[in-house]
């Protein structure tokens, strides 16, 4: 256990200024984990609904076909971005984990890294949950 | 702000406020969760491609979700390229998700009977998960 903080020495405390946020407790580094979590669970229990879903094709095309309407109703599609959204982060997060364990400089950099994958994360998500629903707002107002 | 790290202050990991297991296991699980955590790394690089790539064709590309019904399934699938696509992304994100949940559940229950049963349930729904999907992409028939 050699990456262990070592114990306060004993006698008068001189309180040493501790670096503000490790990786793990508080700030950037807690929060990313946090949402890490969440999304991986959001994505997991989606994972296990949708191949229940598609296995209707299995059973017939019209069965496959009525699930399938479910996704293509507006709430729902405005939930799937909210899906592709989870999973995006998800990935991106997953990058800057495997950075921060596999690049010796990793650690130094997490809480830039945090940054910029938020900022990736916005300016794939933007352009992204337009085009994911366009085709639902073009078929609602029958211009396809 | 924060302090940037630096050779005075590397970035730490701070001792668990956790407290430690009452009773040290007396055999050891050898090298599994090194495995493991490898694996999530491992599955995760592989899983960027392939989850975001299917995300991406399925949701933006052409009609986005408004395309999609049986025929089209059946159009993917007569192409072994996607078969194998989808059967290697089904293994891979059900595992990853499923150790994921198992990370989950061991670090939240308290109760022996609890972690154990939630645990069954997990690794059930795995199973299942796992079967039903790859009886699917192997048995499908487009002429149904």
């Amino acid at each position: 256990m050699s990456s262990v903080a070592p114990p306060a020495p004993a006698g008068p405390v001189v309180r040493k200024k501790k670096p503000s946020g490790t990786l793990y407790r508080g700030r950037e580094g807690m929060w990313s984990w946090v949402a890490h979590r969440i999304t991986g669970m959001l994505t997991f229990f989606f994972l296990f609904a949708h191949v229940l879903d598609t296995a209707l094709v299995r059973v017939s095309p019209d069965s496959y076909d009525r699930i399938i309407e479910t996704y293509k109703n507006p709430i729902v599609n405005l939930m799937e971005i909210g899906l592709v959204g989870a999973v995006l982060y998800h990935a991106l997060n997953g990058i800057r984990i495997m950075t921060i364990d596999f690049w010796f400089k990793g650690p130094n950099y997490q809480r830039q890294m945090l940054w910029a994958i938020v900022g990736i994360w916005l300016v794939v998500m933007i352009p992204g949950s337009y085009f994911m629903i366009i085709h639902t707002v073009e078929n609602l107002f029958g211009s396809k | 702000m924060s302090v940037e790290f630096d050779e005075a202050h590397p970035p730490m990991i701070e001792v668990p406020r956790s407290m430690p297991p009452r009773r040290v296991p007396r055999t050891s699980r050898g090298n599994f969760e090194l495995y493991a955590w490898l694996f999530m790394r491992v599955s995760g690089m592989l899983l960027v491609v392939l989850v975001l790539g299917h995300l991406f064709i399925m949701n933006i590309l052409d009609g986005g979700v408004q395309r999609i019904n049986f025929a089209f399934v059946a159009g993917r699938w007569s192409s072994p390229f996607w078969q194998t696509w989808d059967l290697l992304m089904l293994w891979l994100a059900q595992l990853h998700g499923a150790n994921g949940m198992r990370t989950i559940i061991n670090d939240y229950t308290r109760r022996d009977t609890t972690r154990f049963w939630l645990k069954m349930l997990l690794y059930a729904a795995s199973g299942l998960v796992l079967f039903l999907g790859t009886l699917v992409i192997f048995t499908f028939d487009p002429t149904i």
